[in-house]
């Protein structure tokens, strides 16, 4: 315990690296990136697009598009980390409000059967789906209005975020999308764990929640009951919903220690799945790679959030440091339910495996998230107060 | 900052709170990260027997299963586009175990020629994606497939697959309305539904196919089968079924057609019949043609490059964009234009001394006939095809007017419902005329528009369209080529039909007509030749279109022209006159004056569809072009 003690009280360079008194900063400093940090995600990416290059059927075109995505997301997340965290805190409001405008104007829009619920479309101009912003600005809104509040919080701050998370995860579910409402609910709740929720309240709200499944099954759309069902037992329906999970965890499984060898995979290439250069392509990571890849990718992923973490730790403002870990943790609970649920451990719910599945929104939102938490982490001010 | 000024000490509480949860979060992730690890260990070390095997022996695919293309038939139920079965031969490499052993084997079976073994054994090469069958060898006959039937069990990974072929009985008299079909290319690609074409390998590219392609495709199905490791399917586990395309009943009139196409044999023209009431195009010929099967399959380069430069512009639909001056068969809607702005009267005299002159100008814009017709009124104008009398009415007129009613007629825009590809041409206006050569419009560039020259361009279809609402008394049809679409016929009031032209006497149509029937059966008419001997009532109009301009003092003589600077030659026509049902439009390209070389081609079609079509007669050319008619230049 001294040791853990240890290293609570001194572990982390609240302080600057060289020396507490100067003043000069590193090149990384001065361009407010964690060159850490960003080393890791660009060898996450690049791993990606070798193994997007096989499950996309060696088209080189898509390879070469999410290239281009993730030079636009890289470019989103150095603009982002330029900003104080103190800017961001301002900007918690704003971006709430504009994201629940968004989340509302969808809604009508839907009502009025102008297509698909999840896209804001300004024709020719952008498409943009709002409840991938509000995975950000959520937990921004209420990070900054718990710190401001005296911690740890009590009922009448949890009664305030309950109604600052409830409303737009409500309206989230009702596009419907009960995956992405449910990420940004955990996204907040992070949040006020983080900041110290006491454990008593913890456990009473866990019980309540237990009780509440029932009424939630009750909620759920037909196809949403299917998955949870097929998920206990992917065998009753080997056609429909459980197709994806017995092909996804024979691939896997087909791949051995070592796998087959990139563009060797026989399973994933047999067009069995429709998705799996999206949200299954851990079939072809781990169909070709084996045991040995899928555990480097682990790792890769393990170091990234510990290295996120580290850095929400040494934040020295309570918003930055509540949002830097909400965020983190909020990486790694996507790389825990998409690889579930590949491997079949999980119900299939539509989430990409981060910055490696193809597709653009979810990259730009992610490394958003990173360059917000190097924002928070690179703008300490140099001498302690 | 805007935070509370708490106490330090608070500070360093939530400090201390959030480092204790991020270390539990720590522990959190690692044993979750623990769990995958555990999952994807039993997976693929403890459970990796089970899932190989499963994975080699048992493969389970998805197979579109593309539906078949609708067919095309002609009014009277002959058909015009047919899918025929064929036979390829495919090879996945992946589940070749040798492939010079197998390709050596498939060479002796199909007795292949010494010179095509290498390109064979070429395409076998090819790159591919993996597990994509590679085609060998296309349209396999019958003994072939019976000898890779027995030996089936020593080809592992060869498959004969059947393969239903476009084919189209009448290619070159049907090549460009009906269009072809043709592999799709990456671009379209792009913008096709993916999964409704999984398993297509055709779309349509031009012409009818073109256009209806969305209701000739019909909608994929897909099966789920399982396959044994050699990749050959076991048993179906799951199946849609696909919905076939919807088969087309086209306006067109394989008999005219024919006519049409065989009037035209050994010239460069085009022909277009429209059937005034109801807008149902029964002919649509451009001449020359060519064989559209070759496209299906795919052309070879030289074959391709050798149509696509031959001088004749084999591959270059006329009728929908073949961009011509219109000549005289402008003048009977000029007419209208008069009539109905009020700047003419029928009765009304004019004295021709054969040529016109703009107030306060010297240039003489002359009559064709270089001493003048002398007194001219609305039908004689017609029927001799008098300049002077449309310089006038023209000038009178002004472009703005022109412009305005000539349009009604449907001239400078696309006119059919549902023709790909058609041009709109050019109607010339001051506004155009300013945004194309930043120049005013002149007064005698009005004088050229009035007679059909000038700046002015038509297609064969606008023209027959323009005829087909002159015969209607103004009332407008749009042309278009589908009768029925499965079972559903298309409705002759179709949407975006422009509004009827219309006039303040109604009589004055028929003044018109007059004079257009003085053409061919008056006794000064430019096409009284055409017309001896006419059974119905038939009205129409000779045009020549210069291919270039004459100085103001030259004279023309065709003989000393070489064939391609010779001028069109235009006729369009309708019949009968008391109940139009038949409108048709003639463009023979250099042949000289419209009345000498293209009313016989009018008169041809208007006889088989009004009196021979209903006998059964097989339509024979007629030596039409002959016919010789005291012409306009």
């Amino acid at each position: 315990m001294a040791m853990v003690d240890l290293l609570l009280r001194r572990g982390y360079p609240v302080k600057p690296p060289q020396s507490g008194i100067s003043r000069k900063r590193s090149l990384w400093e001065r361009i407010h990136l964690d060159p850490w940090l960003l080393g890791m995600l660009l060898l996450l990416m690049l791993a990606g697009l070798v193994v997007l290059y096989s499950a996309s059927g060696q088209r080189l075109e898509v390879v070469i598009a999410q290239g281009l995505r993730f030079g636009v997301a890289i470019a989103g997340m150095v603009i982002i980390a330029q900003f104080t965290p103190a800017t961001l805190q301002r900007w918690a409001m704003p971006a709430y409000l504009a994201g629940m405008a968004m989340l509302v104007a969808v809604e009508i829009m839907g009502d009025m059967g102008m297509g698909a619920q999840r896209w804001l479309v300004i024709p020719g101009v952008v498409r943009f789906q709002p409840s991938e912003m509000m995975k950000l600005a959520v937990p921004m809104m209420v990070a900054a209005w718990l710190s401001r509040r005296e911690l740890p919080p009590r009922w009448q701050d949890l009664l305030v975020c309950a109604l600052l998370i409830g409303a737009p995860v409500l309206l989230i579910a009702r596009q419907p999308d009960l995956g992405t409402s449910l990420l940004v609910a955990l996204a907040a709740v992070f949040v006020i764990l983080l900041a110290g929720l006491s454990w008593r309240i913890i456990g009473l709200l866990g019980a309540l929640a237990a009780a509440a499944l029932p009424l939630l099954w009750m909620n759920m759309h037909e196809y949403q009951r299917q998955r949870v069902l097929t998920f206990l037992d992917p065998e009753s329906d080997p056609l429909g919903a459980g197709w994806n999970i017995i092909q996804s965890t024979t691939a896997i499984g087909s791949g051995g220690l070592w796998g087959k060898g990139w563009l060797q995979g026989t399973q994933s290439h047999l067009e069995f799945l429709p998705e799996r250069h999206t949200d299954f392509i851990v079939a072809v990571l781990g169909e070709e790679f084996g045991l040995v890849g899928m555990l480097a990718f682990l790792t890769l992923y393990l170091l990234i959030v510990c290295r996120g973490l580290w850095l929400a730790g040494a934040a020295q403002e309570t918003f930055g440091r509540l949002l830097a870990g909400s965020i983190i943790l909020t990486f790694f609970i996507y790389v825990f339910v998409n690889i579930g649920m590949v491997s079949g451990i999980l119900p299939v719910v539509g989430v990409p495996l981060p910055l490696v599945s193809y597709g653009g929104t979810s990259s730009v939102t992610l490394l958003a998230g990173f360059g917000i938490l190097m924002a928070i982490h690179s703008h300490r001010r140099l001498l302690p107060r | 900052m805007r935070q509370p000024r708490d106490t330090l000490k608070n500070t360093e509480q939530e400090l201390r709170i959030f480092r204790w949860r991020s270390l539990l979060a720590v522990v959190v992730v690692l044993l979750l990260t623990g769990l995958l690890a555990g999952r994807l260990c039993y997976l693929q070390v403890v459970q990796h027997e089970v899932y190989s095997t499963r994975s080699e022996k048992n493969r389970v695919r998805v197979e579109p299963l593309p539906p078949t293309r609708g067919l095309i038939y002609d009014r009277n139920g002959v058909l015009l586009a047919e899918n025929r079965p064929t036979y390829n031969l495919t090879l996945v490499r992946e589940r070749v175990d040798d492939l010079d052993q197998t390709l050596s084997l498939l060479v002796d079976l199909l007795e292949l020629p010494e010179d095509r073994v290498e390109a064979f054994r070429e395409r076998s090469r090819q790159r591919q994606r993996p597990f994509q069958p590679a085609l060998l060898m296309s349209d396999l006959d019958e003994e072939q497939i019976a000898r890779l039937a027995v030996n089936r069990h020593r080809l592992p990974g060869v498959e004969v697959q059947a393969q239903l072929l476009r084919y189209y009985p009448d290619a070159e008299i049907m090549s460009h309305v009906l269009g072809y079909v043709g592999r799709i290319n990456a671009e379209e690609l792009q913008d096709l539904d993916a999964g409704n074409y999984a398993g297509t390998h055709f779309i349509g590219k031009t012409g009818v196919e073109r256009f209806y392609e969305e209701a000739l495709h019909g909608q994929a199905g897909l099966r789920k089968v399982e396959t044994n490791a050699r990749g050959r399917v076991l048993r179906e586990l799951g199946r849609t079924d696909p919905v076939p395309g919807k088969n087309l009943t086209l306006t067109l009139d394989k008999g005219l057609q024919h006519l049409a196409v065989e009037l035209l044999d050994g010239r460069r023209g085009a022909i277009v019949a429209v059937a005034p009431q109801t807008g149902e195009i029964l002919a649509m010929a451009s001449v020359p043609g060519f064989d559209t099967n070759q496209f299906v399959t795919g052309i070879d380069v030289d074959s391709y490059r050798a149509l696509q430069q031959d001088i004749d512009l084999p591959l270059f639909n006329r009728a929908i964009r073949g961009s011509y001056p219109a000549g005289s068969t402008i003048k009977p809607f000029m007419a209208i234009t008069g009539l109905r702005d009020g700047e003419i009267t029928p009765g009304e005299v004019i004295y021709d001394p054969g040529y016109y002159q703009l107030p306060n100008d010297s240039r003489r814009y002359r009559n064709w006939l270089r001493w003048g017709h002398g007194r001219v009124d609305l039908e004689r104008a017609l029927a001799v095809s008098n300049n002077t009398y449309f310089y006038s009415l023209a000038h009178e007129l002004g472009i703005d007017r022109i412009h305005d009613s000539l349009s009604q007629f449907g001239f400078g825009q696309r006119v059919a419902a549902d023709v790909a590809g058609e041009s709109s041409a050019l109607l010339p206006s001051r506004e155009w005329k300013r945004a194309r050569f930043n120049q005013p419009w002149y007064p005698g560039e009005t004088l050229s528009v009035g007679i059909g020259q000038g700046y002015l361009q038509i297609t064969p279809l606008q023209l027959a369209t323009a005829t087909a609402v002159l015969a209607n008394r103004g009332d407008w049809v749009k042309p278009r080529l589908a009768l029925k679409i499965g079972d559903e016929p298309v409705p002759t009031e179709l949407p975006d039909t422009p509004p009827d032209v219309e006039l303040d006497n109604p009589d004055w149509w028929d003044r018109v007509y007059s004079g257009m029937e003085k053409v061919l059966s008056g006794r000064e008419g430019t096409a009284r030749r055409a017309g001896a001997g006419l059974e119905y009532r038939m009205a129409g109009k000779s045009g020549t279109a210069q291919v270039f301009s004459l100085g103001q003092d030259e004279r023309y003589n065709a003989d000393e022209l070489k064939e391609r600077l010779r001028d069109h030659a235009l006729f369009t026509a309708f019949a009968p006159v008391e109940d139009p049902q038949i409108a048709v439009s003639v463009i023979v390209e250099n042949a000289g004056g419209g009345s000498h070389h293209a009313a016989g081609l009018a008169r041809a079609m208007t006889d088989y569809w009004l009196l021979e079509r209903h006998h059964g007669e097989s339509p024979d050319a007629r030596s039409a072009g002959d016919d010789a008619g005291e012409g306009e230049e």
